[in-house]
């Protein structure tokens, strides 16, 4: 289990490394952590002529937080974004979230970026993110853009980012709401397995206890992290009753449309994305009241 | 039996002599060793599940810099002898590589060498190989049926195996019987895959004629093999059991590997290495387990007392019978489990498919018997709403009934099976256990306690091989040791085999160290080179404390023999007149009148004038013996004494489910265990602690899945679910000794202990749970898939 | 073919070695420096035998390749002992709870544990199975090793009052 031969380029700046992609067209590949390109580039299922590395890159390193949002560079570990107490006061969430990622040793290497640009269907940061509907900043010789989550991904393992782009930073909103409760539930076979299914959820609540805001994300059983927006609509300005929640959600499960593997089909996919974003929902409004820490 | 012990160093705590390399990273395994001018093979696989082989091209693999060499089946098949088969099939043949047909995807069809792996991989992918596509088959049910695809189309059917025995009145007890009940218990593919895959290194010296072998192997009779299959005498084949192995529990077999890598040596006159990658390992290796559909039928009267057991295992082997189908045989050797049942049918069934060929995995087929007769048992008391311990208390066989002959021959040594059930209920408080489970069902989620009460056959007694094979009139499954004290009075002790984890050199140690009563810490174990090696039957079938446990006590007496007859002839007093104590001899009632053990030691290496006349100089002693019990071909109708000793293991686990999303948690778990006198108490627990953890991977985690195009879709360890610190919960084991009557210490086997109960005992526990809805699962692994299916496959949306 | 030189410090040591790209950190630390300490178990990030600590976090050196590590610090099972060649408190640990038995997945379960006693000196037994959490062991069922790790920390502890 050995990679195909490649060449090696370590980037020092961002601008080297825009350069280094335009010069490669398409024949290059980013590696920043490589939890995942590593085993795919092993099993030849990976077989860039290139790779850019760009650990050494310290402007894509780093956690900006501002009252707004928190700004998280590409090249930053994962676990510096979970140890961060900082990160956890403002987004919470994410946090969570960044606990469920594959484990210490994989998230001492793996980057917040790497997993962005991975797209997995399955991954924790990117349903943050498109629950948040974060802002990715790519670059790139021809310039810089900002993609909304909603236009990030396009189907499982492929973003929209073009062959010379670079992600450079996420930033994740964070809602100025007082009353405001997050859920995010995942359900793996083992404790450290990519999940077969999971939900995020956040909300508002106005002080009459109304649904002002709401976001819901399902992952994992579906090709990219999916908004659940019908099911949005139904709940805002409702109480967030168990009966609202579940007479809203009916119309999820025909909405799924998830890919079976060896470890789950799709009907138990599509079930339990439902039972989690229901135990999301309750986790979020239970919150948001501030009855559950 | 539980007096305080008599033993001086068994039994007693002891820090394992092999950890100390081990912590250091000092281990030296298969990997490590570094010869020079060493070359790598990586192995082209055929991507099909059945193919005809056309033509090989290797002209661009070849022409690769740093390529030495591209092997063949076709030249490997003419220049060797086809590997040893446990069953009579003539028309099988099983080579190493696959030549003209191969019948499994991940099968290796080519080996190509060169000066690194990554080298060799690149080459691999240029090994032009023109397939045809035949028809295969997957499921075992359609493999024996007349209008099947051939695996082996010389052979005429997919069938491997296929016998009946039955043993006392079958047919009289279930007309008897005023109830019976049958069952289909399903146990899937699945192994003890250890985290090091195999390895291995040849090395042919020409100017020694001597093919040198370093493996990462646990198989009997491997250099032999070898040597037959190469057509060399057996004494130019040197495999050195210095190795450290990196887990086997039964799996490395490792002949084909090294047959390939051997005849590479041969030919290219470099030494050749070949270390599987875990792709090589899992589709192309011999890493797979039994696979077994048992159609169980018991008869029970009016108080659940159990008079007799048919059975039908039918194991889908997959494609080559190495002496993985004799794992449906080492199961007769304890039938009827625990259980005091009069009677017994077996019908066992090996069939072919075209999948990768099992190995023997850990308890070689009883974990999936336990598994399967557990189930009749658990269904027994729901049919008779009595309880799980209940009914396993009325068929328990009772301690003073021992020795107790089964149906199927075998007598059964010692037990106190009520006792350690006792023992354990207490520990596991039983009743707070169900208070436990209640609370958690209130919460919502299911949840239900299990039981298994199980036996670990041990002492490698294989009369399974005559059984299954009356071409084969092996009765012989012997155990050596070799001591040696030198000039400065220091122990050595040599055993012909290698170790994989089971702490080899600590049992020499303390068995010698008991007989001779000298502080096993100062005695060093050794592993021989297969040339020096005394004969031994490697460790397998759970064996190793009885046989090389009594193999070295049976060398230590015959040392503390000649040194009390060196001190009678120096005092001219009979020996019946000498103390021996720690080494020392003392005169009986003068111990002023002592030599001590430096003294003798010099007597005997340097003062033959001192000697007794006629003695051997020097003090060293060997000692090889049969297995206890062993030395019986089967008798017409089947039945045979087959293992020694049986150990005993009763499980209780507490498991919760969620219903929504089938993830079953392992809240609690109790062992009670009696593997007879405990040689070294930490070994044991660790043996039953991974046991344990074999078992619940077995049981929820665990399976070799195939696709409907005979792919394997868990190929990896992505797709293969080893469970984690996270799945294995910390594991109450409430002890009890009784002893055996068979061997040198009372020991019995704990190589499998934990593993052949577990299984059952999960399977207990997840049923226990779904019973409150009236549901039930028999076929493992319970996948969170499964368990939600069964609750939800017809619900609606749930909002958890 | 892309060759690179390779300069890092491993256990205290400088090295300097040339390796391909292709070659991933712990083939590097094997079959270039001899360190064999460290085991391959997958090659792809599952099983945690080829774990080292790296700039002061365990990794898996299956995931990296040498080139990658040039400049950085490594530290592998043969890093672990006191500097008077005695047994650290954690291996004095794994020998007498009798941690492992064929010693595979040890040199992994060694540096996860560790790095984690560094972090957390009293760490609660889940906080130790979440630390070997990416660490497979087929022969324990890991129930020795946690106690391992619990008299460690102990021990540890002990020695500093």
């Amino acid at each position: 289990m050995k990679a195909a031969e490649f060449d090696y380029v370590k980037a020092k700046s961002l601008d080297e490394i825009c350069l280094f992609l335009s010069q490669q067209a398409g024949e290059a590949r980013i590696i920043a952590g490589g939890q995942t390109l590593v085993p795919l580039m092993a099993m030849r299922m990976a077989r860039p002529n290139t790779l850019i590395d760009i650990n050494d890159v310290e402007e894509l390193k780093g956690i900006e937080i501002t009252k707004k949002s928190v700004i998280i560079k590409a090249c930053t570990r994962q676990s510096e974004v979970l140890e961060s107490v900082d990160v956890r006061r403002s987004l919470p969430i994410l946090s969570d979230a960044l606990s469920h990622v594959g484990h210490t040793q994989t998230r001492n290497r793996g980057t917040v970026g790497g997993s962005l640009v991975n797209a997995d269907p399955s991954a924790e940061i990117s349903l943050i993110a498109r629950l948040l509907d974060a802002e990715m900043t790519v670059h790139s010789v021809r310039g810089e853009r900002v993609i909304k989550a909603a236009n990030f991904f396009s189907s499982a393992m492929i973003t929209n980012l073009d062959a010379d782009e670079c992600l450079t930073q996420v930033c994740f909103p964070i809602w100025s709401s007082v009353r405001t409760g997050f859920g995010f539930h995942e359900t793996s076979i083992r404790a450290s397995d990519y999940a077969l299914a999971s939900a995020a959820a956040q909300l508002s609540l106005d002080s009459s206890g109304q649904c002002r805001s709401i976001s819901i994300v399902i992952g994992g059983a579906t090709e990219i992290p999916t908004r659940i927006s019908e099911t949005e609509e139904q709940l805002m300005g409702s109480d967030l009753s168990d009966t609202e929640i579940k007479t809203a959600m009916e119309k999820i499960p025909e909405m799924l449309e998830p890919q079976a593997d060896v470890h789950a089909d799709a009907d138990y996919r599509r079930r339990v994305a439902c039972v989690l974003v229901g135990r999301a929902l309750k986790d979020a409004r239970e919150r948001a009241k501030g009855s559950l820490v | 039996m539980n007096k305080k012990s008599a033993f001086r160093y068994i039994s007693k705590k002891r820090r394992v002599k092999e950890n100390r390399r081990f912590i250091t990273g000092r281990g030296r395994f298969a990997a490590d060793l570094k010869l020079s001018g060493m070359l790598h093979v990586a192995m082209v696989s055929s991507p099909f599940a059945c193919a005809k082989i056309k033509s090989i091209n290797v002209d661009q693999a070849i022409a690769v810099d740093g390529v030495h060499y591209v092997l063949t089946g076709a030249e490997l098949a003419e220049n060797i002898s086809p590997l040893l088969s446990g069953l009579d099939l003539p028309d099988v043949k099983r080579l190493p590589l696959a030549s003209g047909r191969a019948r499994y995807a991940g099968e290796w069809v080519a080996a190509v060498v060169a000066d690194t792996r990554h080298i060799a991989e690149d080459a691999a992918e240029l090994v032009m190989v023109d397939y045809d596509m035949l028809d295969f088959v997957i499921d075992p049910e359609i493999a024996m049926k007349p209008d099947a695809p051939l695996v082996h189309p010389e052979k005429g059917d997919n069938i491997f195996f296929d016998k009946q025995w039955v043993w006392g009145d079958v047919d009289g007890d279930f007309s008897k019987a005023p109830h019976s009940l049958s069952l289909r218990a399903r146990w899937s593919r699945c192994s003890t895959i250890p985290i090091e895959t195999f390895a291995v290194t040849a090395s042919w010296d020409d100017g020694r004629e001597m093919l040198d072998i370093w493996a990462s192997v646990q198989m009997p009779k491997y250099p032999e093999q070898i040597a037959r299959a190469l057509k060399l005498p057996a004494s130019s084949v040197n495999v050195h059991f210095d190795v450290d192995v990196g887990g086997s529990y039964g799996l490395k077999r490792g002949i084909r590997q090294t047959v390939i890598v051997s005849y590479l040596t041969r030919k290219l006159r470099r030494p050749v290495r070949f270390i599987e990658d875990r792709i090589e390992n899992m589709a192309g290796g011999e890493m797979h387990g039994p696979d077994r559909i048992f159609d169980m039928e018991v008869a029970y009267d009016d108080d659940g007392i159990m008079h007799s057991l048919k059975i039908t295992a039918t194991d889908d082997c997959g494609c080559y019978p190495g002496r993985a189908p004799l794992q449906l045989g080492k199961p007769v050797s304890a039938i009827v489990g625990p259980y005091r049942i009069k009677s017994a049918q077996y019908h066992a069934r090996s069939v072919s498919t075209n999948k990768t060929s099992q190995e023997a995995v850990r308890g070689f087929g009883q974990a999936p018997t336990n598994f399967a007769i557990e189930t009749v048992v658990d269904r027994i008391a729901k049919e008779m709403g009595i309880g799980r311990e209940e009914i396993r208390r009325r068929n328990l066989i009772k301690s003073h009934e021992f020795p107790w002959r089964i149906p199927s021959g075998s007598e059964y040594d010692s037990g106190d099976y009520h006792t350690v059930l006792d023992k354990l209920m207490e520990s596991a408080n039983w009743d707070q256990l169900v208070t436990k489970r209640d609370v958690i069902r209130k919460q919502g989620k299911l949840a239900g306690i299990g039981l298994s009460t199980c036996l670990e056959p041990s002492g490698g007694n294989s009369s399974f091989e005559p059984l299954f094979n009356p071409k084969n009139n092996t009765t012989t499954w012997m155990e050596s040791c070799l001591i040696k004290i030198d000039m400065l009075g220091g122990v050595s002790a040599m055993m012909g085999t290698s170790s994989s984890g089971q702490g080899h050199e600590t049992l020499l140690a303390v068995s010698i160290g008991e007989v001779l009563e000298r502080d096993p810490d100062t005695i060093r174990a050794i592993h021989a080179d297969s040339v020096t090696a005394l004969p031994s039957n490697s460790p397998v079938g759970s064996r190793m404390a009885i046989m090389l446990g009594g193999a070295a006590a049976g060398a230590a007496k015959k040392i503390k023999a000649q040194l009390l007859k060196i001190a009678a002839h120096n005092f001219q007093l009979p020996e019946d007149r000498l103390i021996y104590d720690g080494g020392d001899i003392f005169v009986d009632g003068d111990r002023e009148r002592h030599l001590t053990w430096e003294q003798l030691v010099d007597i005997a290496h340097r003062q033959y004038h001192n000697m007794p006349i006629g003695t051997e100089p020097g003090l060293q002693a060997q000692h090889t013996w049969e297995v206890p019990t062993g030395g019986a071909m089967p008798a017409d109708d089947g039945t045979v004494q087959m293992y020694p000793c049986y150990a005993f293991e009763a499980h209780v686990p507490l498991v919760s489910i969620d219903p929504d999303t089938g993830q079953v948690e392992i809240c609690d778990y109790y062992i009670g265990h009696d593997c007879g006198t405990v040689i070294n108490p930490d070994i044991v627990r660790g043996m039953t602690f991974g046991g344990i953890a074999h078992g619940i991977g077995a049981a929820l985690y665990e399976k070799f899945q195939y696709d409907d195009s005979g792919q394997l879709q868990a190929g990896t360890f992505m797709d293969y679910l080893i469970p984690s610190s996270h799945e294995i919960p910390s594991v109450g084991m409430i002890k009890h000794f009784t002893p055996s009557p068979l061997t040198e210490f009372g020991q019995k086997g704990s190589g499998e202990s934990g593993y052949l109960g577990a299984p059952a005992a999960i399977a207990s526990a997840v049923n226990d749970a779904l019973e409150p809805l009236g549901k039930s699962i028999e076929t493992l692994p319970m996948r969170v898939r499964d368990i939600e299916a069964l609750l939800n496959g017809n619900v609606e949306t749930k909002i958890g | 073919m892309s060759c690179h030189k390779v300069s890092l410090t491993v256990n205290g040591a400088k090295y300097a070695e040339n390796a391909e790209a292709r070659m991933t950190l712990v083939d590097f630390l094997r079959d270039v420096l001899d360190l064999t300490g460290t085991h391959v178990g997958c090659e792809h990030g599952v099983c945690g035998a080829c774990s080292v600590i790296f700039d002061g976090k365990p990794i898996r050196s299956c995931l990296i390749y040498a080139v990658m590590a040039d400049g950085h610090d490594v530290i592998t099972v043969e890093g672990l002992e006191e500097d008077d060649g005695s047994l650290s408190p954690l291996q004095d640990a794994f020998w007498e709870n009798h941690a492992m038995q064929c010693g595979y997945c040890t040199p992994g379960m060694l540096i996860a544990t560790h790095q984690l006693l560094q972090e957390n000196p009293s760490p609660s037994e889940s906080e130790i199975r979440d630390a070997i959490g990416g660490n497979l062991c087929r022969c324990t069922g890991y129930q020795q090793i946690v106690e391992a790790v619990q008299m460690a920390a102990k021990k540890i502890k002990d020695n500093c009052v």
